[in-house]
C-alpha cells in the first residue's frame, strides 16, 4: 500500500539525450494516490509502457526520482519494490498447476507452507479460479491465464501497486467486459493503487478514476473521464478521446465570437482579443454539433453514417471538414444543411492548448 | 449438404512423388530385403533362405549374433554418452550467448564453424591431432604424463571419438537451444523478476519448459547421427583397438564389403534400420503424449 510519486522522471533509451526529441518519456511530475485506479492512455509509442516499466523497475529512468511513500526507490531492483504487473500476453509458468503458479512468488520469498496455502485459496476464490486450481495452467484460456498473472501479483500481501500493460489485448471481446469488471471488483475489495496502460479509450474511461493521456512522451492531460470529454486541455485529447474525435477548426477569435472560414460562431465565454500567441483553433465535439434544417451555419453534406444508436453527418464548412450529429427527428437530408454549435462546449485552443475565457 | 468431390485425377498429381520415392527409397530397400531372404553362391545364382539370416543375427549364441550384440551395445552406449554430454553442454553454452548486440553474430559463426567441416576432414584432422608424436592433443596429454594412445588403448580411443563428436555436433544443440531461448518473450523474464525467482528457478520453470520442443528435435537428430556414426571411427581408429570402437555401421561395412557376406549384412542393415526407427518413434511419442496428457 503506497503513494507513488514521480519527481521529474524522464527517460531516453540509449543514454544521454541531446535534444527534446531523444526522450521516450519527457520530464513528468505526478503523484499516484493510494487506492485509486489510473489509466495511462495514448497511441502506440507514446511512452506509456516506458513509464510503467520505470515504476516496476524494469527500466531505470535517466532523470528524476521515484518515491514509494517517502522512500526513494529509483534504483531499487524490481524484486524489492513490491509491485505486481500483468503483461500484454499472459505470462504463466507452463509446467505448473494454477495453484503452483499462484504460490510461486510466495515460495520464492520463503513463506511457510500453511501461509502460502491460505493465501492461494483466498486469492483463487477472489478471482474465480478455485475450480481449476489443480489443472495445469498451460491448457487454460487466455482470460484465465491473465487472471493467474494478476493472482500471482495479488497473493503477496505487501504489494504496493498493481500495474497492467494492456492486459486485455488477447482476450475475446465478449470476455473483455467480464474480466474488466473483475478487475474493478478486485480494486474495490483490496483498495490498491492500480495503473492500467491501454490505447483503448473505452477501456481507460470505464476502468479508471483518473486518466493520464499521453502523446509523444508527454502527459498532455490528467483528469477524470468527464474532464477529458467535456474539457479537453489539449487538441490531442479532443481528437484522441471520443469517437469520432473533436471538430477542430482554425479560427479568428474576438470577444465571444469566432470566425471560421467566413462563418461566425458564438462562444460560451469572452476571450481577450486576439488571444496572444500563434495558431488559434476552436474545438467542438460532434456530440455538441447539431445538424439542423432551420438555423445555424450553412454547410454542405458529404456523407451520412448511420451508427444505429445515432446518426452522423460528415459536412464541409468552407474548407473545413467536420462531423455533426443528426437529431433523431430530422428525416430528409439534402446536399445543403445547417449546423448549430453549442457555445458552452466550444473551446478555444492557442497552439494546441486550451485557453479559458472570462464569463461573457 | 454437398459431399467432398471425388476426382480420381488427384492420383496424377501424386505420381511424380511416388516415382521419386520409388527410386530413392523403395527400390534400394527392396534390394536389401531381397538379399536378406536369399543366399547366393555368386554368378547371380540365388537360393531362397527364408528367415535364417535374421534368426542367426538375433541369436547371441551364433558368431554373427554375438558380434551384432556387442556392436549394438557399443553403439547404444556411444549414443547415450554423446547425448548426455552434448545436450546439457549445448544448453549451457546457449544460455551464455548474449541476446543482442554485435557479439551475437560473431559468437554464432564461431560456434557453428565445426559443423561446416565434412566428416572425413574432421576424422583426418583429429587423427593427426591425437597422434602422440606430432599431434598437439596427443602429444600434450602424453607430455602431461597421462596414458593416452588411440591405436593401443581402448579408453583413449573411446574418449577421442566422443570428444570428436561433441566438438563437431554440440554446435547443433547450441544453435537449436539458442533459437528456442530467443523465442521466449521478455515479459516472462520480467514477470520472473517481479515474482522474485532465482536464476535456477527461471531456468527450470521458464527456459527448460519452453525449450522442450527444440530439445526433442535436438535429441532425435543427435541420436540418429551418433547411432549411425561411421566416418570418424573409420578414419581415426579403424574400429580398433581390437573391436573397441567397432560400432554397428563399421561392422556392417566390414561384413558387407570386407567379407562380402551379403545375407548377414542385409539382415543386419534391416534390423539396424528398424532399431533406429523404433527408438526415435518411441521417444517422440512419449515426449509428445506425455505433454498432452498432463495438459488435460
Amino acid at each position: 500500500m503506497a503513494r507513488i510519486t514521480l519527481d521529474g522522471i524522464a527517460h531516453a533509451y540509449g543514454g544521454k539525450p541531446r535534444s527534446e526529441q531523444d526522450y521516450a518519456l519527457k520530464p513528468l511530475h505526478h503523484v499516484w494516490e493510494q487506492g485509486m485506479a489510473y489509466a495511462l492512455l495514448g497511441p502506440s509509442g507514446c511512452g506509456k509502457t516506458t513509464l510503467l516499466n520505470i515504476i516496476s523497475g524494469l527500466v531505470i529512468p535517466s532523470e528524476g526520482r521515484l518515491l514509494f511513500d517517502d522512500r526513494d526507490v529509483t534504483h531499487l531492483p524490481t524484486k524489492e519494490r513490491n509491485i505486481a504487473q500483468v503483461f500484454q500476453f499472459p505470462v504463466i509458468y507452463d509446467t505448473m498447476t494454477v495453484a503452483e503458479n499462484l504460490a510461486f512468488p510466495l515460495k520464492n520469498r520463503r513463506l511457510p507452507r500453511a501461509a502460502i496455502e491460505r493465501r492461494v485459496t483466498e486469492i483463487a476464490a477472489m478471482l474465480d479460479l478455485t475450480g481449476v486450481l489443480n489443472r495445469r495452467a498451460r491448457g487454460l484460456t487466455a482470460d484465465a491465464k491473465q487472471k493467474i498473472s494478476l493472482g500471482r501479483g495479488l497473493v503477496r500481501s505487501d504489494v504496493s501497486a498493481v500495474l497492467f500493460d494492456e492486459p486485455l489485448t488477447v482476450i475475446d471481446p465478449a470476455l473483455k467486459w467480464e474480466l474488466r469488471s473483475k478487475l474493478k471488483a478486485v480494486h474495490r475489495a483490496l483498495d490498491l493503487l492500480m495503473i492500467y496502460v491501454t490505447h483503448d479509450q473505452i477501456e481507460a474511461l470505464t476502468f479508471a478514476d483518473k486518466v493520464v493521456v499521453m502523446n509523444d512522451g508527454k502527459a498532455v492531460q490528467i483528469g477524470t473521464p468527464d474532464d477529458l470529454f467535456e474539457r479537453p486541455e489539449h487538441t490531442f485529447v479532443g481528437y484522441f478521446i471520443g469517437s469520432p474525435g473533436m471538430n477542430l477548426m482554425p479560427a479568428k477569435v474576438s470577444g465571444s465570437r469566432a470566425l471560421v472560414d467566413g462563418a461566425e460562431l458564438q462562444l460560451g465565454a469572452a476571450y481577450l482579443d486576439p488571444p496572444k500567441g500563434g495558431r488559434v483553433q476552436v474545438g467542438v465535439r460532434p456530440d455538441y454539433t447539431q445538424l439542423s434544417s432551420v438555423a445555424g451555419v450553412p454547410v454542405r453534406v458529404r456523407r451520412v453514417a448511420d451508427l444505429g444508436r445515432k446518426r452522423l453527418a460528415y459536412v464541409t464548412l468552407g474548407a473545413q471538414q467536420i462531423v455533426a450529429t443528426i437529431p433523431p427527428e430530422m428525416s430528409s437530408i439534402g446536399d445543403q444543411a445547417k449546423v448549430v454549435f453549442d457555445p458552452g462546449h466550444t473551446h478555444v485552443y492557442v497552439d494546441d492548448v486550451r485557453v479559458a475565457g472570462a464569463a461573457a | 449438404m454437398t459431399g467432398k468431390p471425388i476426382n480420381n485425377r488427384a492420383w496424377l498429381f501424386v505420381l511424380p512423388v511416388l516415382a521419386f520415392v520409388l527410386f530413392s527409397s523403395i527400390i534400394p530397400v527392396m534390394t536389401v530385403v531381397n538379399y536378406s531372404i536369399q543366399d547366393t553362391m555368386g554368378a547371380n545364382n540365388f537360393f531362397w533362405n527364408g528367415d535364417a539370416w535374421f534368426r542367426d543375427l538375433l541369436n547371441p549364441s551364433t558368431a554373427i549374433g554375438e558380434r551384432f550384440n556387442d556392436a549394438l551395445f557399443r553403439t547404444l552406449a556411444f549414443s547415450l554418452v554423446c547425448l548426455m554430454v552434448e545436450v546439457p553442454l549445448g544448453i549451457a553454452i546457449a544460455l551464455c550467448i548474449p541476446r543482442s548486440g554485435w557479439l551475437v553474430g560473431l559468437t554464432l559463426v564461431v560456434v557453428a564453424l565445426p559443423m561446416l567441416i565434412p566428416w572425413n576432414v574432421v576424422g583426418t584432422m583429429w587423427q593427426i591431432f591425437a597422434r602422440q608424436d606430432i599431434g598437439l592433443f596427443g602429444a600434450t596429454l602424453t607430455g602431461l604424463g597421462l596414458h593416452y594412445n588411440v591405436t593401443q588403448d581402448p579408453i583413449s580411443a573411446w574418449i577421442t571419438i566422443v570428444v570428436i563428436d561433441v566438438w563437431h555436433w554440440t554446435p547443433l544443440v547450441i544453435l537449436l537451444s539458442y533459437a528456442g531461448l530467443r523465442a521466449i518473450p521478455d515479459a516472462f523474464y520480467q514477470a520472473a523478476k517481479i515474482d522474485g525467482a532465482s536464476r535456477w528457478a527461471i531456468f527450470f520453470n521458464i527456459e527448460l519448459p519452453k525449450l522442450q520442443k527444440v530439445l526433442v528435435i535436438a535429441v532425435l537428430l543427435r541420436f540418429m547421427q551418433t547411432f549411425m556414426i561411421y566416418t570418424e571411427p573409420f578414419v581415426v581408429t579403424g574400429g580398433g583397438p581390437g573391436s573397441a570402437t567397432t560400432f554397428l555401421s563399421i561392422d556392417l561395412v566390414k561384413i558387407a564389403l570386407g567379407q562380402v557376406d551379403l545375407g548377414n549384412a542385409a539382415a543386419m542393415s534391416l534390423v539396424y534400420y528398424l532399431i533406429t526407427l523404433t527408438v526415435c518413434w518411441i521417444f517422440f511419442t512419449i515426449m509428445t503424449q506425455l505433454e498432452r496428457r498432463r495438459d488435460a
